[in-house]
Protein backbone atom coordinates (compact mmCIF):
# COMPACT_ATOMS: atom_id res chain seq x y z
CA UNK A 1 0.00 0.00 0.00
CA UNK A 2 1.46 3.39 -1.04
CA UNK A 3 1.48 5.99 1.83
CA UNK A 4 0.27 9.23 -0.46
CA UNK A 5 -1.94 11.27 1.90
CA UNK A 6 -5.01 11.64 -0.27
CA UNK A 7 -6.73 13.81 2.54
CA UNK A 8 -5.81 16.29 5.20
CA UNK A 9 -7.85 18.27 7.22
CA UNK A 10 -6.17 20.96 9.60
CA UNK A 11 -8.29 22.28 12.25
CA UNK A 12 -11.62 22.27 10.28
CA UNK A 13 -14.53 24.11 11.80
CA UNK A 14 -17.68 25.17 11.05
CA UNK A 15 -20.86 26.42 12.78
CA UNK A 16 -24.53 27.05 12.18
CA UNK A 17 -25.62 30.78 12.94
CA UNK A 18 -24.80 29.78 16.29
CA UNK A 19 -24.04 26.43 16.77
CA UNK A 20 -20.54 25.19 16.30
CA UNK A 21 -20.50 21.76 14.46
CA UNK A 22 -16.94 21.62 13.90
CA UNK A 23 -14.64 22.13 16.41
CA UNK A 24 -11.18 21.51 15.05
CA UNK A 25 -11.22 18.65 12.76
CA UNK A 26 -7.42 17.16 11.76
CA UNK A 27 -7.55 14.02 9.91
CA UNK A 28 -5.21 12.49 7.48
CA UNK A 29 -6.58 9.67 5.50
CA UNK A 30 -3.59 7.70 3.19
CA UNK A 31 -4.16 6.06 -0.26
CA UNK A 32 -6.10 2.72 0.36
CA UNK A 33 -7.01 3.37 3.24
CA UNK A 34 -10.85 2.92 4.58
CA UNK A 35 -11.81 5.25 7.31
CA UNK A 36 -15.20 5.00 9.04
CA UNK A 37 -16.40 8.10 11.10
CA UNK A 38 -19.06 7.26 14.10
CA UNK A 39 -20.84 8.84 16.80
CA UNK A 40 -23.52 10.03 17.38
CA UNK A 41 -25.93 12.46 15.34
CA UNK A 42 -25.26 15.91 15.57
CA UNK A 43 -21.38 14.88 16.33
CA UNK A 44 -20.24 17.16 12.50
CA UNK A 45 -19.68 13.33 10.71
CA UNK A 46 -21.63 14.33 8.09
CA UNK A 47 -20.86 17.94 7.97
CA UNK A 48 -16.82 16.98 7.84
CA UNK A 49 -17.78 14.74 5.06
CA UNK A 50 -19.70 17.38 3.00
CA UNK A 51 -16.52 20.10 3.84
CA UNK A 52 -14.47 17.66 1.87
CA UNK A 53 -16.33 17.28 -1.25
CA UNK A 54 -17.33 21.69 -0.73
CA UNK A 55 -20.97 21.02 -0.19
CA UNK A 56 -20.47 22.97 3.10
CA UNK A 57 -17.60 25.44 3.18
CA UNK A 58 -15.61 25.64 6.36
CA UNK A 59 -15.30 28.74 8.54
CA UNK A 60 -11.62 27.72 9.63
CA UNK A 61 -9.05 25.27 8.95
CA UNK A 62 -8.37 24.19 5.92
CA UNK A 63 -8.63 20.84 3.65
CA UNK A 64 -5.96 19.28 1.06
CA UNK A 65 -6.92 16.70 -1.23
CA UNK A 66 -3.95 14.93 -2.93
CA UNK A 67 -2.09 18.47 -1.84
CA UNK A 68 -3.89 20.52 -3.08
CA UNK A 69 -5.91 23.10 -1.51
CA UNK A 70 -9.28 23.11 -1.39
CA UNK A 71 -11.82 25.97 -2.53
CA UNK A 72 -8.79 28.28 -2.54
CA UNK A 73 -6.05 29.25 -4.33
CA UNK A 74 -2.92 30.16 -3.54
CA UNK A 75 -0.63 33.05 -5.68
CA UNK A 76 2.20 34.43 -4.50
CA UNK A 77 0.88 35.42 -0.92
CA UNK A 78 -2.72 36.30 -1.62
CA UNK A 79 -5.48 33.23 -1.64
CA UNK A 80 -8.40 33.42 -4.38
CA UNK A 81 -11.22 31.82 -3.65
CA UNK A 82 -11.82 29.16 -6.53
CA UNK A 83 -14.74 29.54 -9.34
CA UNK A 84 -17.37 27.25 -9.67
CA UNK A 85 -15.64 25.65 -12.57
CA UNK A 86 -12.52 24.95 -10.26
CA UNK A 87 -14.70 23.81 -7.51
CA UNK A 88 -16.28 21.03 -9.69
CA UNK A 89 -12.24 19.98 -10.95
CA UNK A 90 -11.77 19.42 -7.51
CA UNK A 91 -14.93 17.37 -6.49
CA UNK A 92 -14.10 15.31 -9.61
CA UNK A 93 -11.62 12.69 -8.36
CA UNK A 94 -13.97 12.64 -5.10
CA UNK A 95 -17.48 10.44 -4.99
CA UNK A 96 -20.25 11.04 -2.54
CA UNK A 97 -22.59 8.42 -1.99
CA UNK A 98 -26.12 10.08 -0.03
CA UNK A 99 -28.32 8.69 3.14
CA UNK A 100 -31.03 9.04 0.55
CA UNK A 101 -29.49 8.09 -2.36
CA UNK A 102 -30.42 11.28 -4.18
CA UNK A 103 -30.81 9.61 -7.76
CA UNK A 104 -31.96 11.79 -10.43
CA UNK A 105 -35.27 10.40 -10.69
CA UNK A 106 -36.60 11.77 -14.04
CA UNK A 107 -33.60 9.40 -15.79
CA UNK A 108 -32.97 5.66 -16.29
CA UNK A 109 -30.66 4.04 -13.85
CA UNK A 110 -28.15 3.95 -17.03
CA UNK A 111 -28.54 7.63 -17.40
CA UNK A 112 -28.33 8.22 -13.90
CA UNK A 113 -24.60 6.68 -14.27
CA UNK A 114 -22.95 8.03 -17.46
CA UNK A 115 -25.14 11.63 -17.13
CA UNK A 116 -21.72 12.94 -14.96
CA UNK A 117 -18.90 11.66 -17.69
CA UNK A 118 -20.83 12.87 -20.39
CA UNK A 119 -21.78 16.42 -19.28
CA UNK A 120 -18.11 16.81 -17.96
CA UNK A 121 -16.81 15.45 -21.06
CA UNK A 122 -14.84 12.85 -19.42
CA UNK A 123 -15.98 10.12 -21.95
CA UNK A 124 -17.21 9.80 -25.57
CA UNK A 125 -21.21 8.67 -24.78
CA UNK A 126 -20.77 5.27 -26.46
CA UNK A 127 -18.01 4.69 -24.28
CA UNK A 128 -19.67 6.09 -21.17
CA UNK A 129 -22.71 3.63 -21.58
CA UNK A 130 -20.11 0.88 -21.81
CA UNK A 131 -18.35 2.01 -18.87
CA UNK A 132 -21.56 2.77 -16.77
CA UNK A 133 -23.01 -1.30 -17.64
CA UNK A 134 -19.91 -2.88 -16.30
CA UNK A 135 -20.52 -0.12 -13.38
CA UNK A 136 -23.83 -1.72 -13.06
CA UNK A 137 -23.07 -4.96 -13.17
CA UNK A 138 -20.54 -4.62 -10.88
CA UNK A 139 -23.28 -3.84 -8.09
CA UNK A 140 -25.32 -6.52 -9.38
CA UNK A 141 -27.70 -4.42 -11.30
CA UNK A 142 -26.73 -5.00 -14.73
CA UNK A 143 -30.57 -5.54 -16.09
CA UNK A 144 -31.80 -2.86 -14.58
CA UNK A 145 -30.58 -0.15 -16.52
CA UNK A 146 -34.17 0.88 -18.67
CA UNK A 147 -35.33 1.04 -15.67
CA UNK A 148 -36.46 4.49 -13.56
CA UNK A 149 -34.88 4.80 -9.99
CA UNK A 150 -38.44 5.12 -8.48
CA UNK A 151 -39.00 1.25 -9.87
CA UNK A 152 -36.18 0.30 -7.56
CA UNK A 153 -35.55 -0.60 -3.67
CA UNK A 154 -34.54 1.00 -1.55
CA UNK A 155 -31.44 -1.06 -1.92
CA UNK A 156 -30.80 -1.20 -5.43
CA UNK A 157 -31.70 2.87 -5.46
CA UNK A 158 -27.89 2.93 -3.37
CA UNK A 159 -26.17 0.43 -5.32
CA UNK A 160 -27.28 2.69 -8.20
CA UNK A 161 -25.74 5.71 -6.63
CA UNK A 162 -22.46 3.99 -5.43
CA UNK A 163 -22.17 3.18 -9.48
CA UNK A 164 -23.22 6.57 -10.43
CA UNK A 165 -20.37 8.04 -8.15
CA UNK A 166 -17.73 5.62 -9.55
CA UNK A 167 -18.43 6.48 -12.85
CA UNK A 168 -16.04 9.60 -12.63
CA UNK A 169 -13.22 7.19 -11.65
CA UNK A 170 -13.11 9.35 -8.35
CA UNK A 171 -9.85 8.12 -6.38
CA UNK A 172 -11.66 8.97 -3.10
CA UNK A 173 -14.96 7.86 -1.92
CA UNK A 174 -17.41 9.85 0.74
CA UNK A 175 -19.90 7.73 2.05
CA UNK A 176 -22.50 9.92 4.20
CA UNK A 177 -24.52 6.42 6.38
CA UNK A 178 -25.13 4.56 3.23
CA UNK A 179 -27.36 2.46 4.86
CA UNK A 180 -29.26 4.75 6.93
CA UNK A 181 -32.11 5.22 5.07
CA UNK A 182 -32.96 1.64 4.17
CA UNK A 183 -34.77 -1.24 5.26
CA UNK A 184 -32.70 -3.89 7.50
CA UNK A 185 -32.94 -6.32 5.05
CA UNK A 186 -31.91 -4.55 2.46
CA UNK A 187 -28.47 -3.04 4.48
CA UNK A 188 -26.48 -5.95 3.27
CA UNK A 189 -26.76 -5.58 0.26
CA UNK A 190 -25.48 -2.28 -0.07
CA UNK A 191 -22.41 -3.40 2.37
CA UNK A 192 -21.72 -5.81 0.57
CA UNK A 193 -21.02 -3.44 -2.57
CA UNK A 194 -19.00 -1.20 -0.39
CA UNK A 195 -17.03 -4.09 0.90
CA UNK A 196 -15.90 -5.13 -2.67
CA UNK A 197 -14.80 -1.86 -3.19
CA UNK A 198 -12.92 -1.52 -0.31
CA UNK A 199 -10.79 -4.78 -0.73
CA UNK A 200 -10.40 -3.49 -4.75
CA UNK A 201 -8.21 -0.61 -3.13
CA UNK A 202 -10.38 2.20 -3.09
CA UNK A 203 -9.52 5.61 -0.80
CA UNK A 204 -12.95 5.48 1.09
CA UNK A 205 -14.10 7.48 4.23
CA UNK A 206 -17.34 6.21 5.90
CA UNK A 207 -19.84 7.92 7.96
CA UNK A 208 -21.75 4.63 9.53
CA UNK A 209 -23.71 3.28 12.46
CA UNK A 210 -22.80 -0.49 11.15
CA UNK A 211 -20.37 -1.21 14.20
CA UNK A 212 -20.03 -4.91 12.09
CA UNK A 213 -18.97 -2.98 9.21
CA UNK A 214 -16.38 -1.00 10.62
CA UNK A 215 -14.77 -3.75 12.11
CA UNK A 216 -14.59 -5.87 9.40
CA UNK A 217 -13.58 -3.65 6.59
CA UNK A 218 -11.97 -0.58 8.25
CA UNK A 219 -8.29 0.54 8.69
CA UNK A 220 -9.46 2.91 11.01
CA UNK A 221 -12.22 4.08 13.08
CA UNK A 222 -12.69 8.05 13.83
CA UNK A 223 -14.88 8.65 16.54
CA UNK A 224 -16.25 11.98 16.68
CA UNK A 225 -18.75 13.85 19.42
CA UNK A 226 -19.42 17.41 19.98
CA UNK A 227 -17.78 18.31 16.78
CA UNK A 228 -14.22 16.59 18.23
CA UNK A 229 -12.32 13.43 17.52
CA UNK A 230 -12.79 12.26 20.92
CA UNK A 231 -11.03 8.93 19.61
CA UNK A 232 -9.15 6.84 16.68
CA UNK A 233 -7.69 3.86 16.03
CA UNK A 234 -7.77 0.28 14.70
CA UNK A 235 -11.70 -0.99 14.62
CA UNK A 236 -10.38 -4.41 17.12
CA UNK A 237 -8.93 -1.99 19.47
CA UNK A 238 -11.66 0.99 19.17
CA UNK A 239 -14.75 -0.89 19.44
CA UNK A 240 -13.80 -3.86 22.12
CA UNK A 241 -11.27 -1.16 24.36
CA UNK A 242 -12.82 2.14 23.63
CA UNK A 243 -10.28 4.36 25.83
CA UNK A 244 -12.52 7.49 26.06
CA UNK A 245 -15.95 7.30 27.84
CA UNK A 246 -17.82 9.31 25.36
CA UNK A 247 -16.97 6.25 23.01
CA UNK A 248 -17.78 3.93 25.47
CA UNK A 249 -21.04 5.51 26.19
CA UNK A 250 -22.02 5.34 22.35
CA UNK A 251 -21.01 1.84 21.77
CA UNK A 252 -22.82 0.70 24.49
CA UNK A 253 -25.92 2.54 23.15
CA UNK A 254 -25.67 1.38 20.01
CA UNK A 255 -25.46 -2.12 20.88
CA UNK A 256 -27.70 -2.04 24.00
CA UNK A 257 -30.69 -2.03 21.99
CA UNK A 258 -29.59 -5.45 20.27
CA UNK A 259 -29.84 -7.45 23.27
CA UNK A 260 -26.65 -9.09 21.25
CA UNK A 261 -22.40 -8.73 22.68
CA UNK A 262 -21.06 -5.52 22.11
CA UNK A 263 -20.12 -5.82 18.57
CA UNK A 264 -22.60 -7.52 16.68
CA UNK A 265 -20.67 -8.88 13.38
CA UNK A 266 -23.46 -9.31 11.28
CA UNK A 267 -23.58 -7.35 8.41
CA UNK A 268 -27.23 -6.41 9.14
CA UNK A 269 -26.25 -5.17 12.61
CA UNK A 270 -28.87 -2.09 12.92
CA UNK A 271 -28.40 0.98 14.86
CA UNK A 272 -31.14 1.71 16.79
CA UNK A 273 -33.02 4.83 16.39
CA UNK A 274 -32.60 6.03 19.91
CA UNK A 275 -29.24 7.47 18.49
CA UNK A 276 -31.48 10.36 16.59
CA UNK A 277 -31.62 11.90 20.37
CA UNK A 278 -28.11 10.47 21.62
CA UNK A 279 -27.29 14.45 21.99
CA UNK A 280 -29.85 15.21 24.31
CA UNK A 281 -29.07 12.07 25.97
CA UNK A 282 -25.64 12.58 25.98
CA UNK A 283 -25.81 15.59 27.93
CA UNK A 284 -28.21 14.31 30.04
CA UNK A 285 -26.35 11.36 31.32
CA UNK A 286 -22.91 13.47 31.65
CA UNK A 287 -24.70 15.81 34.09
CA UNK A 288 -25.42 12.62 36.35
CA UNK A 289 -21.78 11.75 36.64
CA UNK B 1 -71.03 -7.38 -5.66
CA UNK B 2 -70.39 -7.84 -1.72
CA UNK B 3 -74.08 -8.14 -0.98
CA UNK B 4 -75.38 -9.84 -3.48
CA UNK B 5 -72.73 -12.16 -2.73
CA UNK B 6 -73.59 -12.01 1.09
CA UNK B 7 -77.17 -12.57 0.22
CA UNK B 8 -76.42 -15.95 -1.91
CA UNK B 9 -74.00 -17.57 0.79
CA UNK B 10 -77.42 -16.71 2.96
CA UNK B 11 -79.95 -18.02 0.40
CA UNK B 12 -81.96 -15.19 0.29
CA UNK B 13 -82.94 -12.39 -2.49
CA UNK B 14 -80.70 -9.00 -1.63
CA UNK B 15 -82.65 -5.98 -2.14
CA UNK B 16 -80.73 -2.93 -2.33
CA UNK B 17 -81.14 1.27 -1.25
CA UNK B 18 -83.12 3.04 -3.63
CA UNK B 19 -81.31 6.67 -4.42
CA UNK B 20 -84.38 8.90 -4.47
CA UNK B 21 -82.73 11.74 -3.99
CA UNK B 22 -80.30 11.35 -6.67
CA UNK B 23 -83.17 10.10 -9.39
CA UNK B 24 -85.10 13.52 -7.95
CA UNK B 25 -81.83 15.61 -8.42
CA UNK B 26 -80.87 14.35 -12.10
CA UNK B 27 -84.40 15.06 -13.35
CA UNK B 28 -84.25 18.51 -11.88
CA UNK B 29 -81.12 19.08 -13.82
CA UNK B 30 -82.01 17.63 -17.12
CA UNK B 31 -85.38 19.37 -17.13
CA UNK B 32 -83.44 22.92 -16.39
CA UNK B 33 -80.76 21.64 -19.10
CA UNK B 34 -83.38 21.27 -21.68
CA UNK B 35 -84.78 24.70 -20.90
CA UNK B 36 -81.73 26.53 -21.59
CA UNK B 37 -80.83 24.83 -24.65
CA UNK B 38 -85.02 25.22 -25.71
CA UNK B 39 -84.34 28.86 -24.78
CA UNK B 40 -81.11 29.16 -27.13
CA UNK B 41 -82.75 27.02 -30.23
CA UNK B 42 -85.97 29.02 -30.19
CA UNK B 43 -84.40 32.61 -29.38
CA UNK B 44 -83.54 34.95 -32.03
CA UNK B 45 -80.43 33.18 -32.95
CA UNK B 46 -79.94 31.96 -36.93
CA UNK B 47 -77.81 29.03 -36.34
CA UNK B 48 -77.25 28.45 -40.15
CA UNK B 49 -75.85 31.94 -39.75
CA UNK B 50 -73.52 30.38 -37.26
CA UNK B 51 -72.62 27.89 -39.12
CA UNK B 52 -71.70 29.48 -42.29
CA UNK B 53 -69.64 32.29 -40.37
CA UNK B 54 -67.77 29.43 -38.64
CA UNK B 55 -65.37 28.79 -41.51
CA UNK B 56 -65.50 32.17 -43.35
CA UNK B 57 -62.25 33.32 -44.62
CA UNK B 58 -62.12 36.73 -42.14
CA UNK B 59 -62.85 34.18 -38.99
CA UNK B 60 -60.59 31.56 -40.40
CA UNK B 61 -57.92 34.65 -40.23
CA UNK B 62 -58.62 35.87 -37.08
CA UNK B 63 -58.23 32.51 -35.78
CA UNK B 64 -54.91 32.04 -36.97
CA UNK B 65 -54.04 35.48 -35.79
CA UNK B 66 -54.95 34.77 -31.83
CA UNK B 67 -53.15 31.09 -32.71
CA UNK B 68 -49.48 33.46 -33.70
CA UNK B 69 -49.82 36.00 -30.84
CA UNK B 70 -50.93 33.13 -28.14
CA UNK B 71 -48.10 31.18 -29.07
CA UNK B 72 -45.35 34.38 -29.73
CA UNK B 73 -46.75 35.89 -26.09
CA UNK B 74 -46.99 32.34 -24.21
CA UNK B 75 -43.11 31.73 -25.31
CA UNK B 76 -41.71 35.21 -24.84
CA UNK B 77 -43.72 34.89 -21.33
CA UNK B 78 -42.07 31.63 -20.33
CA UNK B 79 -38.81 32.73 -21.32
CA UNK B 80 -38.71 36.01 -19.87
CA UNK B 81 -40.31 34.09 -16.81
CA UNK B 82 -37.48 31.43 -16.42
CA UNK B 83 -35.27 34.42 -16.70
CA UNK B 84 -37.06 36.46 -13.86
CA UNK B 85 -37.10 32.91 -11.60
CA UNK B 86 -33.60 31.90 -11.69
CA UNK B 87 -32.71 36.43 -11.25
CA UNK B 88 -35.37 36.04 -8.04
CA UNK B 89 -33.70 32.65 -6.57
CA UNK B 90 -29.92 34.38 -6.90
CA UNK B 91 -28.07 35.08 -4.49
CA UNK B 92 -26.94 38.47 -5.92
CA UNK B 93 -29.32 41.15 -4.04
CA UNK B 94 -29.92 43.26 -6.33
CA UNK B 95 -30.99 40.57 -9.12
CA UNK B 96 -33.19 39.26 -6.35
CA UNK B 97 -34.85 42.57 -5.52
CA UNK B 98 -35.28 43.83 -9.65
CA UNK B 99 -36.83 40.08 -10.23
CA UNK B 100 -39.34 40.97 -6.92
CA UNK B 101 -40.46 44.63 -8.42
CA UNK B 102 -40.29 42.96 -11.95
CA UNK B 103 -43.11 40.66 -10.86
CA UNK B 104 -44.75 43.19 -8.80
CA UNK B 105 -45.19 45.44 -11.66
CA UNK B 106 -46.24 43.20 -14.19
CA UNK B 107 -48.42 41.57 -12.65
CA UNK B 108 -49.89 44.65 -10.56
CA UNK B 109 -50.67 46.38 -13.42
CA UNK B 110 -54.01 45.04 -15.61
CA UNK B 111 -53.25 43.29 -19.06
CA UNK B 112 -55.98 45.71 -20.72
CA UNK B 113 -53.99 49.08 -19.89
CA UNK B 114 -50.51 47.47 -20.21
CA UNK B 115 -51.91 46.76 -24.35
CA UNK B 116 -53.02 50.54 -24.04
CA UNK B 117 -49.50 51.62 -22.38
CA UNK B 118 -47.35 49.37 -24.77
CA UNK B 119 -48.99 50.86 -28.21
CA UNK B 120 -49.21 54.28 -27.01
CA UNK B 121 -45.29 54.60 -26.48
CA UNK B 122 -44.78 56.44 -29.30
CA UNK B 123 -46.70 59.32 -26.65
CA UNK B 124 -43.14 58.64 -24.65
CA UNK B 125 -40.75 57.94 -26.62
CA UNK B 126 -40.89 59.04 -30.14
CA UNK B 127 -38.15 56.96 -31.53
CA UNK B 128 -36.60 53.98 -29.95
CA UNK B 129 -33.30 51.77 -30.82
CA UNK B 130 -30.31 50.76 -29.59
CA UNK B 131 -28.07 53.80 -29.35
CA UNK B 132 -24.84 53.88 -32.61
CA UNK B 133 -26.63 50.18 -33.77
CA UNK B 134 -30.21 50.90 -34.85
CA UNK B 135 -33.04 53.53 -34.54
CA UNK B 136 -36.54 53.37 -35.94
CA UNK B 137 -39.97 55.72 -35.31
CA UNK B 138 -41.62 53.88 -32.82
CA UNK B 139 -44.72 54.23 -34.50
CA UNK B 140 -43.68 52.07 -37.01
CA UNK B 141 -41.90 49.56 -34.71
CA UNK B 142 -45.20 49.26 -32.10
CA UNK B 143 -47.58 47.63 -34.49
CA UNK B 144 -50.17 46.16 -32.73
CA UNK B 145 -48.83 42.59 -33.23
CA UNK B 146 -45.32 44.29 -31.15
CA UNK B 147 -48.24 45.90 -28.76
CA UNK B 148 -49.95 42.86 -27.89
CA UNK B 149 -46.69 40.69 -28.00
CA UNK B 150 -45.16 42.54 -25.24
CA UNK B 151 -48.25 42.94 -23.24
CA UNK B 152 -49.32 39.78 -23.04
CA UNK B 153 -45.87 38.55 -23.14
CA UNK B 154 -44.66 40.29 -20.43
CA UNK B 155 -47.62 40.02 -18.57
CA UNK B 156 -47.54 36.39 -18.58
CA UNK B 157 -43.90 36.49 -17.82
CA UNK B 158 -44.29 37.98 -14.18
CA UNK B 159 -46.83 35.04 -13.28
CA UNK B 160 -44.70 32.12 -14.98
CA UNK B 161 -41.70 33.40 -13.04
CA UNK B 162 -43.94 32.72 -10.00
CA UNK B 163 -45.20 29.22 -11.08
CA UNK B 164 -41.01 28.29 -12.59
CA UNK B 165 -39.79 30.01 -8.99
CA UNK B 166 -42.50 27.87 -7.40
CA UNK B 167 -41.05 24.78 -9.11
CA UNK B 168 -37.80 25.24 -8.82
CA UNK B 169 -37.94 25.32 -5.06
CA UNK B 170 -40.19 21.96 -4.83
CA UNK B 171 -37.09 20.43 -6.25
CA UNK B 172 -35.36 18.51 -3.35
CA UNK B 173 -31.63 20.13 -2.92
CA UNK B 174 -30.46 16.54 -2.31
CA UNK B 175 -30.80 16.62 -6.44
CA UNK B 176 -28.11 19.73 -6.61
CA UNK B 177 -25.72 18.26 -4.11
CA UNK B 178 -25.97 14.73 -5.72
CA UNK B 179 -25.28 16.95 -9.08
CA UNK B 180 -22.30 18.89 -7.32
CA UNK B 181 -21.06 16.28 -6.45
CA UNK B 182 -20.47 14.43 -9.72
CA UNK B 183 -18.89 17.58 -10.85
CA UNK B 184 -21.66 18.98 -12.99
CA UNK B 185 -21.15 22.26 -14.92
CA UNK B 186 -23.43 24.56 -13.34
CA UNK B 187 -25.21 25.14 -16.90
CA UNK B 188 -26.15 21.11 -16.25
CA UNK B 189 -27.00 21.04 -12.71
CA UNK B 190 -29.96 23.59 -13.52
CA UNK B 191 -30.84 22.40 -17.46
CA UNK B 192 -30.22 18.69 -16.84
CA UNK B 193 -31.06 18.12 -13.47
CA UNK B 194 -33.22 20.63 -11.31
CA UNK B 195 -35.48 22.52 -14.05
CA UNK B 196 -36.89 19.00 -15.57
CA UNK B 197 -37.68 18.05 -11.87
CA UNK B 198 -39.23 21.56 -11.83
CA UNK B 199 -41.21 21.24 -15.16
CA UNK B 200 -43.39 18.70 -13.61
CA UNK B 201 -44.51 20.67 -10.95
CA UNK B 202 -44.67 23.88 -13.17
CA UNK B 203 -46.83 22.21 -16.45
CA UNK B 204 -49.73 21.91 -14.65
CA UNK B 205 -50.15 25.66 -13.90
CA UNK B 206 -48.60 26.68 -17.19
CA UNK B 207 -51.22 24.67 -18.91
CA UNK B 208 -53.76 26.81 -17.15
CA UNK B 209 -51.86 29.68 -18.27
CA UNK B 210 -51.69 29.19 -21.52
CA UNK B 211 -55.44 28.94 -21.50
CA UNK B 212 -55.76 31.92 -20.07
CA UNK B 213 -53.33 33.61 -22.32
CA UNK B 214 -55.28 32.27 -24.97
CA UNK B 215 -58.65 34.00 -23.39
CA UNK B 216 -56.87 36.89 -22.87
CA UNK B 217 -55.58 37.37 -26.57
CA UNK B 218 -59.19 39.09 -27.11
CA UNK B 219 -58.13 41.98 -25.30
CA UNK B 220 -55.82 42.63 -28.37
CA UNK B 221 -58.83 44.03 -29.93
CA UNK B 222 -58.65 47.31 -28.21
CA UNK B 223 -54.95 47.71 -30.11
CA UNK B 224 -56.64 46.59 -33.30
CA UNK B 225 -54.80 43.53 -33.42
CA UNK B 226 -56.74 41.80 -35.99
CA UNK B 227 -57.31 38.46 -33.69
CA UNK B 228 -60.64 36.48 -33.59
CA UNK B 229 -62.94 38.71 -31.80
CA UNK B 230 -61.88 41.95 -33.43
CA UNK B 231 -62.73 39.69 -36.63
CA UNK B 232 -65.73 39.09 -35.81
CA UNK B 233 -66.34 42.44 -34.72
CA UNK B 234 -65.69 43.89 -38.11
CA UNK B 235 -68.01 41.34 -39.55
CA UNK B 236 -70.81 41.99 -37.08
CA UNK B 237 -70.33 45.62 -37.75
CA UNK B 238 -71.37 45.31 -41.19
CA UNK B 239 -74.01 42.37 -41.34
CA UNK B 240 -75.43 43.21 -37.89
CA UNK B 241 -75.68 39.46 -36.97
CA UNK B 242 -73.83 39.95 -33.45
CA UNK B 243 -74.65 37.04 -31.52
CA UNK B 244 -74.13 34.77 -34.46
CA UNK B 245 -70.95 35.77 -34.35
CA UNK B 246 -70.10 35.95 -31.18
CA UNK B 247 -71.48 32.53 -30.73
CA UNK B 248 -69.07 31.39 -33.54
CA UNK B 249 -66.44 32.91 -31.73
CA UNK B 250 -67.16 31.18 -28.62
CA UNK B 251 -66.92 27.74 -30.68
CA UNK B 252 -63.32 28.23 -31.96
CA UNK B 253 -62.41 29.08 -28.44
CA UNK B 254 -63.61 26.14 -26.91
CA UNK B 255 -62.11 23.83 -29.93
CA UNK B 256 -58.83 25.50 -29.58
CA UNK B 257 -58.92 25.33 -25.52
CA UNK B 258 -59.64 21.85 -26.03
CA UNK B 259 -57.00 20.96 -28.35
CA UNK B 260 -54.85 22.67 -25.51
CA UNK B 261 -56.06 20.40 -22.89
CA UNK B 262 -54.87 17.34 -24.70
CA UNK B 263 -51.29 18.90 -25.25
CA UNK B 264 -51.29 19.54 -21.52
CA UNK B 265 -51.96 16.03 -20.80
CA UNK B 266 -48.97 14.55 -23.11
CA UNK B 267 -46.53 17.06 -21.85
CA UNK B 268 -47.49 16.12 -18.23
CA UNK B 269 -46.56 12.58 -19.02
CA UNK B 270 -43.17 13.51 -21.00
CA UNK B 271 -42.49 14.95 -17.61
CA UNK B 272 -43.62 12.68 -15.11
CA UNK B 273 -41.33 10.15 -16.31
CA UNK B 274 -39.62 8.12 -13.47
CA UNK B 275 -42.79 9.14 -11.52
CA UNK B 276 -45.55 7.52 -12.62
CA UNK B 277 -45.19 3.77 -11.72
CA UNK B 278 -44.21 3.54 -8.58
CA UNK B 279 -44.02 5.52 -5.60
CA UNK B 280 -40.77 5.22 -3.75
CA UNK B 281 -38.10 6.22 -1.23
CA UNK B 282 -36.27 8.28 -3.27
CA UNK B 283 -39.80 10.00 -4.91
CA UNK B 284 -41.27 13.40 -2.92
CA UNK B 285 -42.78 12.70 0.44
CA UNK B 286 -40.11 10.52 1.97
CA UNK B 287 -37.68 13.35 1.61
CA UNK B 288 -36.76 15.53 3.80
CA UNK B 289 -33.56 15.59 6.97
CA UNK B 290 -32.17 12.92 7.59
CA UNK B 291 -34.33 13.13 11.20
CA UNK B 292 -36.99 11.77 9.38
CA UNK B 293 -35.26 7.90 9.60
CA UNK B 294 -37.69 5.96 11.09
CA UNK B 295 -40.44 7.43 9.48
CA UNK B 296 -38.39 6.71 6.20
CA UNK B 297 -37.90 3.13 6.69
CA UNK B 298 -41.02 2.57 7.26
CA UNK B 299 -42.41 4.21 3.93
CA UNK B 300 -39.30 2.17 1.94
CA UNK B 301 -40.56 -1.18 3.58
CA UNK B 302 -44.46 -0.52 2.22
CA UNK B 303 -42.74 -0.36 -1.14
CA UNK B 304 -40.71 -3.77 -0.55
Amino acid sequence: MTTETVLRAVGVTKRFGDLPVLRGIDLTVTAGEVVCLMGPSGSGKSTFLRCVNQLERPDGGYLEVRSELLGWKRRGDTLRELSHREIARQRRGIGMVFQRFNLFPHLTVLQNVTEAPVRTRALPRAEAERTARELLERVGLAEKGNAYPGQLSGGQQQRVAIARSLATRPFLMLFDEPTSALDPELVGEVLAVMRTLAEQGMTMIVVTHEAGFARDVADRIVFMDGGVIVEEGPPARLLSAPSHPRTKDFLARVTAAHGGPPVPSTETARTPDTVDTADTADTAEKGQR
Amino acid sequence: MYGNDAAAALGLRPVRRRHWGRWASAVIIVLLLAAVVRAFATGAIEWDVVGEYLTADMILEGLANTAVITAAAMLLGVLVGILIAVLRLSANPVANAVAAGYVWFFRGVPVLLQLLIWYNLALVFPSIGVPGLWEGSTVEVMTPFMATLLGLGLHQSAYTAEIVRGGILAVDRGQTEAALSLALPSGAVFGRIVLPQAMRVIIPPLGNEFISTLKTSSLAAVVTYGELLQSAQLVYYRNNRVIELLIVVAVWYLAVVSVLAIGQYAVERRYGRGFTPTRDASGPGVRGRARGGVRARKTMGSEA
